[in-house]
């Protein structure tokens, strides 16, 4: 540690920090473009020069390390003077042409214009213009933008490892560009639009769609491959406009795939809006009453045997455990969803997940890659391996097809019988593996595939032992799974029993299945299903839309709150972006309507009545969650707990109370609640989180958020003798609206609030109101629950911690439901007695 | 020229300068060869590199194109097109202007062409203005591929011209007959 | 006036062949074991008495950054020579390289086996050809006759010398722009710190010395430090070889005592100014990179460090640009901006941007389409480069214009204001 003053106040810092680090640890922002923390430092742009005493000239605060008793300026005359003359120089020939250009609004360049530019432009010279270079259809280049920070080029040598950019030419003529403007020859591409500060690079599919602040933002979680990448799902109206990542230190750090960023295309067209079902050979529009009576008479008509359930790669947690649930009930046994006819039966999901995390690859010692190319299957994963590679020069070594995976490795061939040399110490590359101190082996799907794929897993499984892959903290037997429903569907056992899909396929074709339902799977042939009827649940005029005999429209992975679990088994929830189009149904929903079809007395209202069950009997899954999601849900609980201690805790005196009512200012009283909630809110964070809200501009005091954000108080509601009442004329309308405005982590306090202490009110309840919730607490007291409008700003930045905001001030004792009912008619009567 | 994809290779001379300057280096930075490199094969190209030259000496340092693309956009001696068989640099910085750099241009812009860059009608010159070349006290002077003139006047600058057409070129250095950067006396 | 028998660069102008036997026969190499012998500690330490500071412009005292080299580094350590002599008005490392070779190849050993090192690597800018021809003979003749190599001179150092020729970039001067080129990337400055002398070439502890504070060496060592420090003043010492150019009689290179005034210089070895010293309007001491000063202080000026930074300029290559009553001195000035705006590297934000900027106002002030304001912008201009760019290629850039219109802005405002008129 070290001692640094700042602006002559002192705080001690670890060593080997730079300026700009100890001055974010001090809470000073300091202004940069160049420098990133995940790329190596350039020192470039100069923006970030700040005064150190002892030196004549200021200095990049970026690039230069800390030194005991340094002694650091950020807001003298000269500091500020320095800004501004690096602003100008960047704005010289920076076009002005904010208006038309797709970063506007979340522009570097154009923010720290406003917080250090200079006032005006002294600039009388012709601005430069420079030649727009061609990289492929995912990136748009306005290279008369390019401050030349050269974060692209850093990224495309460092991360993606492909040297394919660089700038030529000198002085003011460099340029940035690829060799002879080929495309960036990188599954992560498209991370250097993030990269960019200003508009220089941006999205081409995206180019001319939005404005940013027109866009809804849902943090939700990426299901094109087995990752799980968290990323933001912008959208306007129903329209996914691009996907963004989110930094998640566990999974994606900050980037994302460009197959991640650009599916999103994908959702707009080929949509299954409605249900068909085919008559005389042709798909007709069926409403939903038809199709499910047809196929209950379909489902009634079949033996059991002769009904099989294929489940494809984007099936989310839920609905997964309804399949299962659903094949129970119907006695169906042909259930599988390794479409790939994996063959291995697991019998623990240790057996079939990515054991080290991806974390893990940070601390491995050698890695062994068998039938895998991670650079195609799991580009994360790949960029985090490469990593590891070039920061440690760990050894790694691939059985399977030599390809490029854009670091060094020791191809050992393609022949599976290594693995035998392997294990009789005969390869080269046994000392390596046999002496790393946390060795890693990560086995592809092609492996699981192949006819000898039982064989050559048990040989695998040897390995365990051979070369100490479990050990106390650390387990080192990795199965990439690629699709993102994959690890579900496994936990939640839709497998057959010692039979692969390729089984299945063959008794459809000798005729054995009347009917299949096909859950999106769309990965298999259903040339050999001609004799059954073919019910397929899905998005997209997919394969098995194309086979299908009936269709029942889906959702796609933004357009529904779900859970998925990914290739290391971790349980992430995905939330609800947009929502389904036309007739189209949340999957769950489907289902859980069929069984009532089906008279199978489920009794599932909500998702998260599923999610209550399946949690019963799946407990770990909820551990996970808990654990995994970096404790934020605990402290969501526990902050909705505190709450209402907080706000009870009302700390005036009984005449300020008093005199509050009477003059209606009860302003003072809610604004200290909200502060105090907002206070507490920060302090319980911990540091990942505090420094992930700090990145994106969290403000941390309670006077600038309200600066920022405005504090309004919940004025739509009127209030009469400290009660706070619901709009009388919007209320029967309103009832489901208000339930479906919640987000997900109020709903889900809701839930927990229900179980906990008998919440009463759910969306299409008498005593639910559009502005909140009545609820009873342990003493049998009822208390009235809101949406808060703070929350929702806190939300927007997905920093959901508290959810509701509880009033006390109707505090009844009632013990029953009846009761409470009866207290919420009075509260209206005394409504319209007032109005009147 | 450039669609005969890598049809450029060392010629066996240049093969050998080439190994041999690769032993400067330590064996791991073979990178640290791309300008002498890039120099040699220049001279072998009729003093010019097309991409699939640089193309070549980027394989034969294992380097990626664009970085060696880099070098020869940022240094000034690499040229990309062909420019004569005499490539005549003027020196118009302010030493040599204060002594006369404006009349050598003139003299240029009359033998070889109006403009710089720009081929003279026979092939065999073309001129640019360039920036100092370090022997200022011999200013105004021109370098001519490899070689100084210096001291040089209008009339001198034309009688060095001249003597490259006549396939005869005066000796190189000082044209006021003075030794190198000695003080006339 | 230096006597001839204390001039260190006796064959400066090629007045004998540069070959080994008649360098051996002026004094070179001779007994170079012997030096070797008497230790580092000795060598840095004479290097120390000689008050020697860098030949290359910035002036750092040579014994001093030796010093700072580590001592028992597990990497390589390297000496770099600085010979990508660019700076406008600086001509004196190619008459050494041509002509006294051997001062030069025995520096680098005395040198390099001062630093721990046993590669030096010279770099030497792609436009001297023929002195990179020279330079490379007579690299040979020192590994044939075992001067350098292995047990170079017998005195059981193994040495390389290695040449590199630059391809045309000014900013490659610049220390650590010249390790970047040596790399073979492009020629762009790094951060510092690090400093080479932690972590230079391949990222081994490094020295850059120029060419002319390294071909001294030997003569040092061998009339010891005492010797080279009685000339000039205290903490100016030694002899140094000044570049005369521009409006005199004859313009040359010659060697002389440091602190020599500058009007006897002049008028001594380069015939005077032309038409005589009242015929003066303003010098530029120490290549493009310094300000210029006006007449009035050249009369009384002595040309060593101390003494021209007192004036508000500075020693730098010690190159002397003489400009005469006839000068246009706007547009002598913007020909340097010029300069600097074509070999910024384009690295970082100020020097790109601000070089290009530069010298586009010089030039509308040159053709008078400008006002006083715009000077003011202007000067403006050259505050916020200087100072805030990784190399000193930013200061270098202002440096010139502001020592323009210090001196001259009262002149230059008359002239637009006539300009104007018509």
């Amino acid at each position: 540690m070290a001692k640094v003053k700042i602006n002559g106040s002192e705080i001690e810092v670890s060593d080997g920090m730079t300026i700009l680090q100890a001055c974010e640890e001090a809470g000073i922002e300091i202004p940069r473009f160049c420098y990133h923390d995940r790329l190596s430092i350039a020192g470039n742009c100069r923006m970030c020069l700040v005064d150190v005493e002892g030196s004549p000239k200021p200095v990049a605060s970026c690039a230069m390390p800390i030194n005991e008793g340094m002694s650091i300026h950020t807001n003298t005359q000269s500091v500020k003077k320095a800004r501004e003359g690096v602003m100008e120089f960047l704005l010289i020939n920076h076009p002005l042409d904010c208006p038309v250009c797709d970063q506007g609004g979340e522009c570097d360049l154009q923010d720290q214009t406003i917080a250090f530019g200079p006032e005006n432009s002294r600039f009388e010279e012709n601005k430069r213009a420079v030649e727009e270079k061609h990289m492929g259809p995912l990136i748009k280049t306005y290279m008369t933008r390019c401050i030349h920070c050269t974060r692209c080029i850093r990224f495309a040598d460092e991360v993606a490892g492909v040297n394919q950019l660089g700038a030529v030419n000198r002085g003011e003529n460099m340029e940035i560009t690829t060799y002879l403007e080929k495309t960036l020859d990188s599954e992560l591409s498209a991370n250097i639009v993030d990269l960019c500060p200003v508009g220089a690079l941006t999205s081409k599919p995206y180019q001319f769609e939005a404005r940013p602040w027109e866009l809804k933002k849902t943090e939700t979680i990426d299901v094109m491959d087995a990752v799980g990448s968290n990323i933001r799902v912008d959208t306007y109206g129903w329209k996914v406009k691009r996907v963004l990542p989110v930094l998640n230190e566990d999974i994606n750090e900050e980037w994302i795939s460009d197959k991640t960023r650009y599916a999103c295309d994908g959702l707009l067209n080929q949509r299954l809006d409605t249900p068909y079902i085919k008559k005389n050979n042709k798909l007709e529009q069926v409403s939903w009453g038809e199709t499910f009576s047809q196929l209950k008479k379909l489902v009634m008509d079949s033996d059991p045997d002769e009904i099989a359930f294929l489940v494809g790669d984007f099936i989310d947690l839920e609905t997964s455990y309804l399949i299962k649930k659903l094949s129970e009930d119907l006695s169906i046994k042909a259930v599988d969803g390794r479409q790939e006819g994996c063959k291995v039966p697991f019998n623990h999901r240790s057996q079939f997940l990515f054991n080290s995390k991806i974390k893990g690859i940070d601390e491995t010692d050698c890695i062994l890659m068998i039938g895998t190319n991670t650079r195609e299957e799991a580009a994360i994963i790949n960029s985090r391996i490469r990593k590891r590679v070039i920061s440690s020069n760990i050894p790694v070594a691939l059985i399977g097809k030599n390809v490029d995976l854009t670091y060094k490795y020791n191809h050992l061939g393609d022949d599976i019988n290594i693995l035998i040399d392997l294990l009789n110490e005969k390869n080269s590359f046994y000392k390596k593996l046999i002496n790393a101190s946390k060795p890693m082996i990560i086995i592809g799907q092609s492996v699981l595939n192949r006819d000898d794929s039982l064989q050559i897993y048990s040989l695998l499984e040897t390995f365990t032992d051979k070369f100490n892959l479990i050990q106390e903290d650390w387990n080192g037997f990795n199965v990439l799974q690629l699709a993102a429903a994959r690890a579900g569907i496994l936990e939640m056992g839709l497998i057959q029993k010692n039979k692969s899909v390729d089984d299945l396929v063959a008794d459809a074709e000798k005729g054995k299945f009347k009917l299949v339902f096909s859950f999106g799977a769309d990965e298999i042939s259903y040339e050999n299903f001609s004799n059954c009827k073919i019910v397929y649940m899905g998005t997209h005029g997919d394969r098995g839309a194309n086979a299908a005999d009936f269709i029942l429209p889906a959702a796609a992975y933004t357009e529904k709150d779900a859970i998925f679990i990914n290739t290391e088994g971790r349980v992430q929830y995905a939330n609800k972006a947009s929502f389904p189009p036309g007739e189209a149904r949340e999957d769950w929903k489907i289902i859980n309507q069929f069984s009532e079809v089906l008279e199978l007395k489920w009794s599932f209202l909500e998702l998260y009545d599923v999610r209550d069950e399946m949690f019963a009997k799946f407990p770990h899954l909820k551990e996970d969650f808990n654990d995994q999601n970096n404790g934020l849900v605990k402290i969501i609980d526990n902050k909705a707990n505190e709450e209402v201690e907080i706000i009870n805790k009302d700390t005036r005196s009984s005449q300020e109370k008093k005199n509050d009512t009477i003059n209606g200012n009860i302003k003072s009283f809610e604004e200290n609640s909200a502060k105090k909630i907002f206070n507490t809110a920060w302090a319980d964070l911990n540091d990942r989180q505090r420094e992930y809200l700090r990145k994106y501009n969290y403000p941390e005091t309670w006077s600038e958020f309200t600066e920022h954000y405005g504090f309004k108080v919940v004025n739509d509601i009127k209030k009469k003798n400290n009660v706070v009442l619901p709009y009388e004329d919007q209320y029967a309308n309103s009832i489901g609206k208000a339930w479906n405005d919640l987000t997900y982590n109020q709903k889900k306090w809701a839930y927990t609030k229900r179980n906990k202490n008998n919440l009463i009110g759910l969306a299409d309840d008498a005593n639910f109101s559009p502005d909140g919730i009545v609820v009873l607490n342990d003493n049998q007291e009822a208390y009235y629950a809101q949406p808060k409008e703070i929350n929702f700003k806190i939300k927007n930045l997905s920093f959901s911690i508290e959810d509701f905001y509880i009033n006390d001030s109707i505090t009844r004792h009632s013990s029953t439901m009846a009761e409470c009912s009866r207290a919420r008619s009075e509260v209206r009567s005394s409504v319209t007695e007032k109005a009147s | 020229m450039s669609n005969q994809k890598n049809a450029f290779v060392f010629n066996k001379e240049n093969e050998i300068k080439a190994k041999e300057i690769l032993l400067k280096y330590p064996t791991d930075r073979r990178q640290s060869a791309i300008m002498p490199l890039l120099d040699l094969a220049q001279r072998q190209n009729e003093n010019w590199l097309s991409r699939d030259i640089v193309e070549y000496v980027a394989d034969y340092l294992e380097m990626p194109f664009i970085k060696a693309w880099e070098v020869v956009t940022f240094y000034s001696m690499y040229y990309t097109k062909y420019n004569g068989k005499y490539l005549v640099q003027v020196c118009g910085t302010t030493p040599c202007w204060l002594r006369g750099s404006d009349q050598v241009i003139k003299a240029c812009k009359e033998v070889i062409s109006p403009e710089p860059n720009t081929v003279s009608s026979d092939g065999l010159f073309s001129w640019m203005q360039v920036e100092c070349l370090g022997a200022c006290v011999n200013a105004p002077l021109v370098q001519i591929n490899d070689d100084y003139y210096e001291d040089l006047t209008y009339d001198t600058t034309k009688n060095v011209l001249q003597s490259l057409i006549d396939g005869s070129p005066l000796s190189i250095g000082s044209q006021s007959g003075r030794k190198s950067s000695k003080a006339v006396s | 006036m230096l006597k001839e028998k204390d001039k260190i660069f006796t064959n400066l102008f090629g007045d004998e062949p540069f070959h080994l036997k008649n360098a051996q026969a002026r004094g070179d190499w001779d007994n170079t074991k012997e030096l070797i012998k008497k230790g580092r500690e000795w060598i840095i330490d004479e290097m120390k008495k000689s008050e020697l500071r860098g030949r290359g412009g910035a002036g750092f005292p040579t014994g001093l950054k030796w010093s700072f080299m580590p001592k028992d580094s597990k990497l390589t350590n390297y000496l770099v020579v600085n010979a990508d002599e660019s700076e406008p008005g600086t001509c004196k490392d190619r008459d050494m390289i041509r002509n006294e070779p051997h001062k030069l190849i025995e520096g680098c050993l005395l040198a390099s086996f001062a630093m721990n090192a046993h590669t030096c690597y010279i770099y030497i800018r792609g436009e001297y050809f023929n002195e990179a021809v020279v330079l490379q003979k007579a690299i040979d003749e020192a590994y044939d006759a075992g001067l350098i190599g292995k047990n170079a001179a017998k005195s059981g150092w193994d040495f390389d010398i290695f040449l590199h020729r630059g391809a045309g970039a000014y900013i490659c001067g610049e220390e650590t722009a010249l390790l970047e080129s040596l790399e073979g990337k492009k020629g762009q400055p790094r951060l510092k710190p690090p400093f080479p002398a932690n972590k230079g070439l391949y990222g081994s502890p490094t020295t850059v010395n120029n060419v002319e504070t390294i071909a001294v060496v030997p003569t040092i060592l061998r009339r010891g430090g005492e010797w080279f420090s009685s000339f000039g003043r205290p903490k100016n010492t030694g002899t140094k070889v000044f570049c005369i150019s521009g409006h005199v009689n004859n313009p040359c290179n010659i060697e002389e005592e440091m602190s020599i005034p500058l009007r006897e210089l002049v008028e001594k070895h380069a015939g005077g100014v032309t038409g005589g010293w009242d015929n003066l309007k303003a010098v530029i001491p120490g290549g493009s990179s310094v300000p210029l000063i006006p007449k009035s202080t050249c009369d009384t000026v002595l040309m060593d460090f101390d003494s021209l930074s007192a004036v508000k300029s500075g020693l730098g290559t010690a190159a002397v640009i003489v400009m005469d009553k006839s000068t246009d001195l706007v547009k002598a000035i913007s020909k340097l901006s010029h300069f600097y705006k074509h070999e910024s590297c384009g690295q970082c934000t100020p020097c790109r941007e601000g070089t290009g900027w530069m010298w586009r106002m010089m030039e509308k002030i040159g053709n008078g389409h400008a006002s006083s304001n715009d000077i003011d912008k202007l000067l403006d201009v050259t505050k916020q480069i200087e100072g805030h760019t990784i190399c000193a290629l930013g200061d270098a850039a202002a440096w010139p214009i502001q020592g323009l219109f210090r001196h001259f802005r009262d002149e230059i405002e008359e002239q637009l204001k006539k300009t104007k008129a018509a």
